[in-house]
């Protein structure tokens, strides 16, 4: 069993990370999914949130996902979404704005995307 | 200086002007292409990954869903023709166009009866001009499309296929657009997007010959074909506005280029015009001279006499 997989992460414009990881924790609609190595084939629906990437090196990459899929074949992982970010991306500042507009305006939709960018920026750091 | 002269150094003027437009125009066509490009780059991943999942979800389980399944009888079939919102790219709608009229011709000569979606403004006022129906229509993005408008150009696509046929909803889906072979060759093709012929997506994925994996669906097979295939039309429609948006722009490139070079063949020949013509006064003016001088020394050697 190899101790490491390759991620990819990619959104419907662009490739958003890849590398190697030791865990992907990701939501899926019926539940949070813990990837590792060796893990049977598996594909599956995502929820809008984080996901969290594990790398070898003892590090974390969060990126926030709306909607999506995960699929996990021959220790290679991708991630499909059609918005990804990675946390480090993601200005907190207009993320709070963005949640405050959407509230006021009660755009369900437009909140849950402030959420989840929300909820990935302090899960990153 | 003569009138003839002047003309040709107006005339000159003006196409010289022309020209510098044309060529301003192809530059930046020249570089949209390259952006354009990148983009189409940027959204194979995506694609890739997607058309993998689909088939992993087609050939790994044995679900049958209105998307992948054929109607028995298909009565009804949805086109959508990619076309761009501003012309000055030769042939590039006309082409469009016509393989979309050429695709509906087959189709109804099959006895199905269509219903016409379309990008673009050009296409859009092709259609009006003739007092055709078209069923909806999208313009003002055709120039640098996002995965937001190919949402929005797919979203009313996948309701009709959705629907029952006789409540409006359509049993097949075509798409026409302009396939970005390279920067000289762009042709328009047509191809049917739903029902997805699997088979023809097993050839795309699987050139490597590898066998795909036993998946464990997650939360099962029909909820993540469900959630797929939208996605999956989403992309393909992403990718034919993407690559439309970079063969409308290579064309572009093509046809101010060729602008250029008339307008430049146009110069020449002018200005050789003109050159004669400023020739043919000074022949003149000097052989008045000359006439004149005679006639004067004539008159005065007669005088004298």
């Amino acid at each position: 069993m190899a101790a490491e997989l390759h991620v990819a992460l990619v959104a419907a414009d662009r490739e958003v990370w890849s590398g190697e990881a030791t865990l992907v924790v990701a939501r899926t609609t019926s539940g949070d999914i813990g990837v590792m190595p060796g893990h049977q084939p598996l594909l599956g629906v995502l929820e809008s949130g984080p996901v969290t990437i594990r790398t070898p090196e003892g590090g974390t990459v969060v990126a926030a996902v709306h909607g999506g899929f995960i699929s996990f074949a021959d220790n290679k992982l991708s991630l499909l979404a059609e918005i990804a970010e990675l946390s480090d991306e993601i200005d907190v500042q207009h993320a709070e704005q963005e949640l405050a507009r959407a509230k006021a305006e009660d755009d369900t939709e437009a909140q849950r995307r402030a959420d989840v960018r929300l909820r990935a920026a302090t899960a990153g750091r | 200086m003569g009138a003839q002269l002047r003309v040709y150094k107006r005339r000159i003027r003006s196409v010289t002007a022309t020209k510098k437009i044309t060529k301003a125009m192809e530059m930046i066509a020249a570089s949209r292409v390259v952006k354009a490009q990148r983009k189409v780059a940027a959204s194979t991943p995506y694609a890739r990954e997607l058309t993998r999942a689909v088939t992993a979800v087609g050939t790994g389980s044995n679900t049958q869903h209105p998307l992948t399944t054929e109607a028995e009888n298909p009565t009804r079939a949805a086109v959508l023709l990619l076309t761009s919102d501003r012309g000055l790219a030769g042939a590039f709608n006309s082409n469009a166009i016509k393989a979309a009229e050429q695709l509906t011709e087959r189709l109804e000569r099959e006895g199905k009866q269509v219903v016409t979606y379309i990008v673009g403004r050009r296409g859009l006022a092709h259609y009006n001009f003739r007092e055709r129906k078209v069923a909806e229509s999208f313009t003002g993005f055709t120039d640098e499309p996002s995965y937001a408008d190919a949402k929005k150009v797919a979203a009313p696509l996948i309701e009709a296929i959705g629907n029952e046929t006789a409540d409006g909803g359509v049993d097949e889906l075509h798409i026409v657009y302009t396939e970005f072979v390279s920067m000289m060759t762009q042709t328009a093709i047509d191809s049917r997007m739903l029902p997805l012929r699997l088979e023809e997506v097993v050839e795309e994925t699987s050139t490597k010959g590898e066998i795909l994996p036993l998946y464990d669906f997650e939360p099962s097979a029909e909820d993540v074909l469900d959630a797929l295939l939208p996605r999956y039309v989403e992309s393909r429609i992403y990718n034919a506005l993407l690559q439309s948006a970079a063969s409308k722009h290579a064309a572009t490139r093509r046809a101010m280029k060729s602008a250029t070079d008339n307008a430049g063949e146009l110069i020449n020949t002018l200005s050789r015009l003109a050159n004669a013509a400023r020739q043919a006064e000074i022949t003149q003016e000097i052989s008045e001279i000359v006439g004149g001088a005679s006639a004067l020394a004539d008159a005065t050697a007669g005088s004298d006499n």
